[in-house]
């Protein structure tokens, strides 16, 4: 796994701009006070428990949640304004796998709305998805139905679909989920490869010393932004227990920072009463899946 | 075999359930597709209660219904995106009461009670040019929304949510659906009956489904297995004397048992495979 250095920051405008921001669905607060800023070229990894707001945050980018406060700017603009050119790739397992699409039916979607009221697709379009399927090592499996995939072509179908529209940022829901080790880190070499093209990358992850050490910035959230830096300074106990309400220990070792995962040491202390549960501080993100 | 053509109403009625069961199998697709199957079976009795409702106050059948049933249909599909409220349970209230409220004025102005046994059950002899034209015109609407719209109407039935992420208007095509929904439904409801349209919705797309992995492929199938189903139906109806909706959707049930064995031999069952253990995985990881 490649440990790219963070980009350095010229005079760019910022990518996005987050301020104050408390944001979330029908009147329910999924997250409070959030100030963040995305320069072009960032890979950031969104860290928390289940329900921290994690996808309430990408969705926000995008311009799909009630903000309360606060304001959201994409390239300057909000993004109920102008439709954000970013990619979003959903969780997998939110994908209905028995709905009749082929590979390339999918990938197509991503193109909806440059043509929308034609029932085909303009060629120039057919090309754009049938490079970037290749680029992905997908183009073999056009005509097959999604379900007939492993995970890793699985997750580069909807990958594919979010890059045809070529975004200068691409937002990931756990990208990394229910998939094994080697197409991990397949796909996390993937997603360096398009961060090192100049795409900024922000994703969710549960995964903190596979996925989440590695990435050049991480931010940890538990309804509100607690920390945010490079992994090796946010990475401490103290954090980590803030974020999500567990003892874990950090080890530092040869310029790798390794968090010792305990989940045990929550059932125990959820036995003596929980000091804080973070399953009960927010259910923005189960209340959407 | 050619007799019952010299009877002008049993062509009439032969076109008109053909043209409805085309038009019921291409709907259908979208509302297999959503998971909405009970939208068509609730929808069917909200329209009868705005059927009634129009007779009673002499409106237009055609316009008091269809509107009835875009409200409601409209009202269906805003409900099923509140995940809050037990949608089944919410569309069982709207619908059923809507059907109540037709059977309810009914009872009380005993006059009409004939023209509503075709409404419950469908009759091919009570179709007249009139009914024939509203079919015609429906469906002619109903395939150039699905041409005009076609990318707009996959993406959001395959991925509302992410639809909307990716700019398409899923608040105006849910509304498109509703209202073609709706006159689909109210325009079909002479030949089928409303207890069993849901039926000519259901069965086409999902006996379609099983032959293909294609959504292109699943709605001209679908269609063409309404339409067969509606012409065939009819016509054996003629000869063996029952009613005519309920041997269209015999006729098609028996052509989706055709449909599932062909799948089973062929070995392929699409939709058995498809559903990988990756929501479990995950899962677990929470926990």
């Amino acid at each position: 796994m490649p440990h790219p250095t963070p980009h350095k920051h010229g005079r760019e405008e910022p990518l996005v701009q987050l301020t104050g921001l408390t944001c979330g669905y029908e009147g329910r607060v999924a997250l409070s006070d959030v100030t963040l800023t995305i320069m072009p070229g960032d890979f950031l990894g969104l860290l928390g428990p289940s329900g921290s707001g994690k996808t309430t945050l990408l969705r926000s980018i995008l311009g799909v949640v009630d903000v309360y406060q606060g304001q959201v700017l994409v390239e300057g603009i909000s993004p109920e304004k102008r439709r954000p050119r970013a990619g979003y790739v959903p969780q997998l397992e939110t994908i209905d796998w028995s709905f009749p699409v082929t590979v390339q039916e999918a990938v197509m979607m991503g193109h909806t709305m440059s043509n929308p009221f034609l029932p085909w697709h303009r060629r120039s379009d057919v090309r754009v998805a049938a490079e970037i399927m290749d680029r992905l090592g997908i183009g073999h499996l056009a005509q097959r139905h999604i379900s007939e995939l492993s995970g890793g072509q699985q997750q580069r179908v909807f990958l594919a679909r979010a890059l045809v529209s070529s975004p200068r940022l691409l937002l990931l829901d756990e990208p990394t989920a229910g998939v094994d080790i080697k197409t991990r880190d397949d796909v996390m070499h993937l997603l360096h490869d398009l961060n090192h093209q100049g795409v900024a990358i922000v994703m969710t992850t549960h995964e903190i010393n596979a996925v989440a050490a590695h990435l050049p910035s991480v931010v940890c959230l538990n309804t509100r932004v607690l920390a945010a830096g490079p992994p090796e300074e946010v990475f401490t106990p103290e954090i980590l227990k803030l974020t999500y309400g567990a003892d874990m220990p950090v080890i530092h070792h040869d310029g790798l920072t390794l968090v010792a995962e305990r989940p045990h040491l929550r059932a125990r202390n959820a036995r003596r009463g929980p000091l804080h549960d973070p399953d009960t501080s927010g259910h923005a993100e189960d209340h959407r899946a | 075999m050619l007799e019952p053509f010299q009877y002008e109403f049993f062509v009439r009625g032969l076109l008109a359930a053909t043209m409805a069961g085309g038009l019921c199998g291409l709907i259908g697709v979208y509302v297999v597709l959503r998971r909405m199957a009970y939208i068509g079976h609730g929808l069917s009795h909200a329209v009868f209660g705005g059927a009634v409702v129009s007779y009673v106050m002499s409106l237009n059948f055609f316009v008091g219904a269809s509107i009835w049933g875009f409200l409601s249909a409209l009202l269906i599909t805003l409900t099923t995106r509140k995940r809050t409220i037990g949608a089944d349970a919410a569309i069982g209230i709207i619908t059923t009461a809507s059907f109540a409220l037709g059977i309810a004025l009914i009872s009380r102005y005993k006059t009409f009670t004939r023209s509503f046994d075709a409404a419950l059950f469908g009759n091919i002899l009570g179709v007249s040019t009139g009914d024939l034209v509203a079919i015609a015109f429906v469906t002619v609407a109903a395939i150039i929304v699905v041409i005009v719209g076609y990318k707009l109407f996959l993406f959001t039935a395959f991925d509302a949510d992410v639809a909307r992420v990716y700019g398409v208007p899923t608040a105006w095509v849910e509304a498109a659906f509703s209202l073609i929904l709706a006159a689909t439904i109210v325009v079909s409801m002479q030949v089928l009956g409303v207890t069993l349209i849901a039926a000519a919705i259901v069965i086409p797309p999902i006996s379609a489904r099983l032959l293909t992995d294609s959504f292109k492929r699943m709605i001209l199938l679908s269609t063409g297995i309404g339409a067969f189903c509606g012409l065939g139906g009819i016509y054996i109806s003629y000869f063996i004397d029952v009613s005519s909706g309920a041997t269209v959707v015999l006729f098609s049930a028996a052509l989706f048992v055709l449909a599932l064995v062909y799948n089973s031999v062929k070995g392929k069952l699409p939709a058995a495979k498809a559903r990988r253990p990756l929501g479990k995985a995950s899962g677990l990881r929470d926990k």
